[in-house]
């Protein structure tokens, strides 16, 4: 594959097409030099640290008036906590309200670095599998303990669908218990797929309008993508956080 | 795929040493960045300062905030709400007194009306009886001049008609015997 590249790249040269679609994804360090120890600070630090700085704008900064009538950073910053705080109650019922806070840091996390994500030339920090299986792990981990911790043994519950007929207990049990351990990883890939290769394919239309003959389709279509990748910026994050709502809930009430 | 060979046999490209096996010589991708594991820990290391961070600043600042703005917001409709209906019931109430005043200044004033239009029929009644009591008198005084005149008329036709008849008698040539002429007179007036 990395030959490949180096032959395109070689054969750019001479005038053909030259495609880095996943060059986007690279982590380097911020201040020069090659080694990416644990706490060298690198352009997931600084995007990450736009998306803190995006966060304290908008509901920090935003909503230091405390206007009666919200200005318009007010709106956005109200608008924001009443659609968490609805789907944390509506999903979770209101014993999950005290969980809130987490689910709105990852939600605010989330979408924050998802339409940073979509500035041309930006380092898209959820398109990491390392970012989103932590975050989709965390939620994993969290909720089985909250389970156990709330419920006792009877979180069991959750796999043992007493209203089924006896003899399919067992095998739905077993579903029940894979599709339970499979939560975490879909959970986190969804969200990584989903800004990856959103990403690698404006990249890639990007890399067609250097061919003058088809340059205004490939515009076209980047700016099509584009307009795509806006919307699911927004329902990748909607997702990530109402699926770790269901999960709470879950763990909350494990009855079915 | 980083052992891929040309068919020339050496290794191409030639992977950075110290960036592990991430990307080639010039800097480029090396299949999906995604799985390489060398930048793992700093990825998770940043996310956990930036999650953390983030849930400080929503959990001491932001969210109580937002709370106590909306808080806030709902207790001014609520109040607001509530002054509307205070003031409402005022303005009802207020109407009501109005019409009761209407009311009340339309039944007095018919009061006086009624009032005065006794007054009135009691002043009229008085000058009415005082006209009737002097017409009355007049008349009564005027019938008592009537009678006397009548009367006196009649002593006077009486006293012609004697002298007359005497005059009559006495150009007759006979001779007037008053007592005689005074009872045919007499006679002559009854009849």
């Amino acid at each position: 594959m990395a030959s490949e590249a180096t032959g395109a790249e070689q054969g750019a040269e001479g005038g053909s097409l030259v495609f880095h679609p996943m060059d986007q994804f690279i982590v380097k360090p911020l201040f020069g030099g090659d080694t990416v120890a644990w706490y060298t600070p690198t352009n997931v630090t600084l995007w990450m640290a736009l998306a803190v700085v995006a966060v304290i704008a908008l509901l920090v900064l935003g909503t230091s008036k405390r206007g009666i009538v919200p200005s318009r950073s007010q709106s956005v910053a109200e608008l924001a906590y009443g659609f968490v705080y609805k789907m944390v109650e509506d999903v979770t019922g209101k014993d999950g309200i005290k969980y809130f806070p987490y689910i709105m840091t990852l939600f605010m996390f989330i979408v924050c670095s998802n339409f940073l994500g979509l500035i041309p030339a930006s380092f898209t920090t959820t398109s990491h599998i390392a970012v989103t299986s932590i975050m989709g792990f965390g939620v994993f981990f969290a909720v089985t303990i909250l389970g156990f911790v709330k419920n006792g043994s009877a979180f069991l519950g959750l796999f043992w669908v007493s209203s089924a007929p006896l003899a399919l207990r067992p095998i739905l049990a077993i579903i029940e218990l894979i599709s339970y351990f499979v939560r975490p990883v879909s959970h986190s890939i969804r969200l990584a797929g989903n800004m990856m290769a959103g990403h690698a394919v404006l990249k890639v239309f990007a890399g067609f309008a250097q061919v003058t003959a088809i340059a205004p389709i490939a515009i076209l279509s980047v700016t099509a993508i584009y307009g795509l990748e806006l919307l699911v910026a927004f329902i990748q994050a909607y997702v990530f956080t109402i699926l770790t709502c269901v999960y709470l809930k879950d763990a909350l009430h494990p009855s079915h | 795929m980083a052992t891929e060979t040309t068919a020339g046999g050496h290794v191409e490209p030639v992977y950075q040493e110290v960036a592990g096996m991430c990307t080639d010589s010039n800097g480029g991708a090396i299949g999906m960045p995604q799985l390489c594991f060398d930048w793992f820990p700093n990825q998770i290391f940043w996310l956990v300062v930036t999650l953390v961070v983030i849930f400080l600043v929503l959990s001491r600042v932001a969210l109580p905030r937002i709370s106590a703005i909306l808080a806030e917001r709902q207790g001014t409709i609520t109040n607001d709400l509530a002054a509307a209906e205070d003031l409402k019931a005022k303005a009802t109430e207020a109407e009501e007194a109005y019409n009761k005043a209407l009311a009340d200044a339309r039944t007095e004033a018919q009061a006086i009306v009624a009032k005065a239009r006794a007054e009135i029929q009691a002043d009229l009644d008085v000058a009415i009886e005082k006209a009737d009591a002097e017409i009355a008198a007049r008349s009564a005084e005027s019938e008592k001049a009537i009678a006397e005149i009548r009367a006196g008329a009649l002593e006077n036709v009486k006293i012609v008609a004697t002298d007359t008849a005497a005059e009559i008698v006495t150009a007759l040539g006979g001779q007037a015997d008053a007592d005689a002429i005074q009872t045919a007179v007499a006679s002559q007036m009854k009849g």
